[in-house]
């Protein structure tokens, strides 16, 4: 072979190479969401019903503030905030092209159904649920797997697996927290072999009881009926429990020992009888299991894990399918019908019909416990579809009012992982579902993960805090997502629009999901008229991305 | 007002020769000349010396420090391994003999030998021994750093009162004080601040806030009480002028001297706390500098050298510095771990976590030098150390060194009433 043949032969195969990469790239985020959403049927008659059941509630409510609601919003606004809701993501710009044209009439109650119905739902339903529930530490190494956790409640959930059995399962479960992934729930309070009982009767009361009793920990409850018995009583449940390699396991003995602080300094008094004459709460002393309300539902054999499950999800135990509601609707709004999520009002002694929470916990028993047609309906409600704009929203004197009677969409922040996800899906065009390439979901997770180490976990309910407001501006995601290149989103809308007024539009439906106003393009078209379109395309990213209004849900 | 300085006989006098401008700044802060020092930042921090308010810097030892092979080591015991023990500036109290710089100027320092937690674990215990409570799933608990930044306020202050340098897996947090409090993160201290800087030249990025700024104003119509509530353009703006500040000078070494770079050491955590002393200076009320690496389950004798060629010099080199500036009497220096190490060396030639019993370092403020507190047993046998010191005893000493009333109750979001503090201040620790 020739010397300059040879010579060549490397750099050709280099080329091939990169043209087999660069082919894999462009592959990439091909979506597989078809031409129309998949099996849309829209939700059933019983959930549209609960919906106006729901929306004559709050508008009682609004009348008597005198409260006018506020108009309907445009249907891609109720498309973002239903993304953001249920796929912790907004919609990507092709899905925005075909749900525009879709001409069904109930276009809004399909795309619903088929979001949820969606593995992506799962997933991101997942992701909150183990939040709330077994909470955002890290957790013990090796014995708490919240991947497998997360992942086994995305199945479950997917599955429509009715969300009774769902949290029997956690509290009860038995074996290795890498088979049997919902004992994770219990072993992310594993300490040395055993479990710390306080955290999970806490635990369990906020999740699944709407209840806080932590307080109830140390001493009877300053400000609500709950004593330190009680408290006690639930966590001497989880006393048996024992980890071994074989995993979580009910062998020890089913009662609790408290031994005071006082008992361990050496001071106490020399006999029990005394000490619980003096002080007692301060004796030493066993408990057993209980239930703190409804003693007389804690019956049947089995271990008091068990026991305490079919306790916790039996039908008349209220306070369950009303903490379910609760979160439901926070899923939905971003905000819970009743704020602390986990800390709800007493049910009142029989259902109300003017009670949200009773109208979807009723509704929840009555059909199959799936958690997708609680938020089905939640979703379905006028009081959803409404815009966040109100007149009285402008007036310091009447704007509480107005969010009190949900008079009008309320505004909250969007948690770090969904403006991620919302960032990376608008600089991207094409939709990023499971079914995406690979190589786009590693590169997501990758960044997510440098982002939110230096973003931090953030509390929704606090404005964002200058370190974070650099983050977004300056910071290395920011910058690989704004920039024009041939695979990127802003790379696509500044190459393939035809003008500047189609390259605009294109940047708001992926940004903001939504066009400019007028105002807006008379401001904006001379920002991507002054140089090179891929420059103002960049800007316009970059400004989108930092404003409120891609920040906030609304 | 004269800072303590170690007895003369213990300072190798050909430092002293070599180093004629750190003679000539100790013998300025000596004689009360303290305006003869570089002027600091004109708002942020008018004075230096004792009317100075008050600073926290913290060194955090990630991993577990091991109480045996740093400030209260054991050697000849069962327990003590290969490490040797060396005399210090305090008479009769010995510290590890990695340790040279830190062991001359000792005489700065009071230790705490008897630290108990409850926490053996990293995220728990690093938890506890931050905020001095015990992890509580309802309550976040605000990080010393932050309570400080919370309960001394510096106007003229640009940069984040409460600043985080280094990689850290538990970071200091706000907790129920609010995301504001939560520190500045700064992963690679000594170049910059993080995220300072625009992606792009003056005249594009002006054109991009103008932009957004527009975009806010047409998403506040109809919607204007929620948005303000939001504090969305108000945090931006505040970030926008953070990002023009002179007072940014602080984040880089670059001016220093390279004979102070050499002395802090050229590592990523040396450079730390030559930012965490140029961030006191300009008012930054406290300062998280993270060295990681001390959780030594294996090799523990070579890990902890290995740490404390790093430690010693940048230790040593930041009580010098901040003495000669007559800043140690306004800023206190906490240097601690999560917990200690197990008196018991395991197979792999390591030690495993030990909250029973585990020091740390505490100068500058209202601290009293030259005290040690506690002992734990040389062989290793009992497990509660001597007079021992628990989180909230530590936090309220800190914050008792800061001159803040540790007592002071605060109302928590859940409605609870919880002190800055649960302890009290070691007694003979905390002047006045």
């Amino acid at each position: 072979m020739q010397p300059a043949i040879r010579r060549i032969l490397p750099g050709l195969g280099i080329v091939a190479v990169a043209f087999a990469v660069i082919g894999a790239v462009a592959a990439a985020a091909r979506s597989t969401l078809p031409a129309s959403p998949p099996g849309a049927e829209p939700p059933g008659r019983g959930v549209r019903e609960l919906a106006s059941q729901l929306d004559a509630v709050l508008a009682k409510r609004a009348a008597a503030a005198g409260i006018e609601p506020a108009a309907a919003a445009d249907d891609l606004a109720v498309l973002r905030r239903t993304w953001l809701a249920v796929a912790g993501t907004i919609p990507s710009l092709e899905e925005i092209r075909r749900f525009e044209a879709d001409p069904r009439p109930d276009r809004l109650d399909r795309w619903l159904a088929a979001i949820l119905a969606n593995r992506r739902s799962a997933e991101h339903l997942a992701g909150v649920l183990a939040d709330a529930f077994a909470g955002t530490d890290g957790g013990p190494p090796f014995v708490y797997r919240r991947d497998r956790f997360t992942s086994w409640l995305a199945d479950a959930l997917h599955a429509g697996r009715p969300f009774t059995e769902i949290v029997s399962e956690m509290v009860a479960g038995d074996g290795l927290w890498t088979s049997e992934p919902a004992v994770n729930f219990v072993t992310q309070a594993a300490s040395g072999g055993r479990v710390d009982e306080n955290a999970l009767a806490g635990r369990v009361a906020r999740s699944f009881l709407g209840v806080r009793l932590d307080c109830a920990q140390c001493h009877d409850h300053p400000f609500a009926p709950w004593t330190q018995g009680q408290f006690e009583g639930l966590a001497a449940c989880f006393a048996a429990v024992r980890l071994s390699p074989l995993g979580v396991r009910d062998s020890g003995p089913a009662v609790l020992r408290i031994e005071p602080a006082m008992a361990a300094a050496g001071m106490m008094p020399e006999t029990d009888a005394e000490a619980a004459e003096q002080m007692p709460a301060m004796a030493a002393r066993r408990v057993p299991p209980q239930v703190p309300f409804d003693e007389a539902s804690f019956t049947g054999s089995g271990s008091p894990r068990k026991r305490l499950a079919a306790w916790i999800t039996h039908g008349g135990n209220r306070r369950f399918e009303r903490a379910v509601a609760n979160r439901c609707w926070a899923i939905a709004f971003g905000r819970p019908w009743h704020d602390p999520i986990d800390d709800l009002p007493d049910p009142g002694p029989a259902p109300s019909a003017d009670d949200p929470l009773d109208l979807l916990g009723r509704s929840f028993r009555a059909g199959n416990g799936d958690l997708r047609e609680t938020i089905a309906a939640i979703c379905s409600t006028a009081a959803f579809r409404r815009a966040s704009t109100h007149p009285d929203l402008d007036d310091t004197a009447r704007a509480a009012a107005v969010t009190q009677a949900w008079a009008a969409f309320p505004l909250t922040q969007l948690p770090p992982g969904t403006m991620i996800a919302a960032m990376i899906q608008a600089g991207s065009v094409r939709t990023i579902d499971p079914d995406s390439h690979l190589l786009v979901r590693t590169v997501q997770f990758l960044r997510s993960v440098d982002f939110t180490r230096e973003y931090g976990g953030g509390d929704p309910n606090e404005p964002a805090t200058i370190p974070q407001a650099l983050v977004r501006m300056n910071g290395r995601l920011a910058r690989e997502l704004c920039e024009a290149n041939a695979f990127s989103g802003p790379g696509r809308v500044a190459g393939l629009a035809r003008s500047n007024e189609a390259r605009l539009d294109a940047l708001f439906l992926a940004c903001l999901t939504r066009r400019p106003d007028a105002t807006e393009r008379e401001s904006l078209l001379p920002v991507l008229a002054a140089g090179e379109p891929a420059r103002g395309v960049e800007d316009l990213y970059w400004s989108l991305f930092n404003s409120a209004e891609f920040c906030w849900n609304h | 007002m004269p800072t303590s300085e170690p007895p003369s006989t213990l300072l190798p006098t050909a430092i002293a020769a070599a180093c004629p401008r750190r003679r000539l700044l100790a013998a300025a802060s000596a004689l009360g000349l303290s305006f003869l020092l570089p002027p600091l930042a004109a708002r942020a921090a008018a004075r230096r010396g004792r009317e100075r308010s008050r600073s926290l810097i913290t060194l955090w030892l990630a991993g577990g420090p091991s109480q045996l092979e740093t400030w209260d080591p054991h050697p000849g015991t069962a327990i003590g391994g290969p490490t040797r023990a060396i005399a210090t500036a305090i008479p009769g109290v010995k510290i590890a003999s990695d340790y040279p710089r830190v062991a001359e100027r000792l005489a700065h320092f009071s230790l705490i030998r008897s630290l108990v937690s409850r926490e053996g674990d990293h995220e728990r215990g690093t938890h506890a021994v931050r905020t001095g409570y015990r992890p509580d799933p309802v309550l976040p608990h605000p990080a010393l750093g932050a309570v400080a930044a919370h309960e001394l306020p510096t106007a003229g202050l640009d940069i984040p009162a409460y600043v985080a340098l280094g990689s850290d897996g538990f970071p200091g947090r706000g907790g129920y004080l609010g995301g504001r409090f939560d520190p500045y993160r700064v992963f690679v201290p000594g170049l910059a601040g993080q995220n300072l800087v625009p992606h792009v030249r003056d005249a594009r990025q002006e054109r991009r806030l103008v932009a957004l700024r527009g975009l806010d104003e047409r998403f506040a119509a109809g919607r204007g009480v929620p948005v303000g509530a939001t504090l969305h353009d108000h945090t931006l703006e505040a970030a926008v002028a953070l990002m023009a500040s002179e007072q940014l000078a602080a984040f880089s070494i670059a001016d220093e001297p390279a004979a102070v770079r050499a002395a802090y050491g050229e590592t990523p955590f040396g450079r730390g706390c030559l930012v965490a002393r140029r961030l006191v200076e300009a008012g930054v009320r406290s300062v998280d500098v993270t060295l990681r690496g001390f959780d030594t389950h294996a090799a523990n004798f070579t890990g902890h050298a290995a740490q404390a060629a790093i430690l010693d010099a940048a230790l040593a080199a930041l009580v010098d510095d901040l003495a000669d500036r007559d800043l140690l009497e306004s800023t206190v220096v906490l240097v601690a771990g999560e917990f200690g190490r197990t008196p018991r060396i395991n197979p792999l030639d390591g030690r495993d976590h030990w909250p029973h019993g585990f020091s740390c370092l505490l100068a500058g403020g209202g601290v009293v030098p030259g005290q040690v507190v506690g002992a734990t047993d040389p062989e290793g046998v009992a497990r509660e150390p001597e007079r021992p010191v628990t989180v909230g005893d530590l936090s309220a000493t800190v914050l008792a060194a800061l001159g803040i009333d540790w007592q002071r109750e605060l109302m928590t979001p859940i409605g609870r009433p919880l002190k800055l503090a649960e302890g009290t201040p070691v007694e003979g620790l905390v002047a006045g």
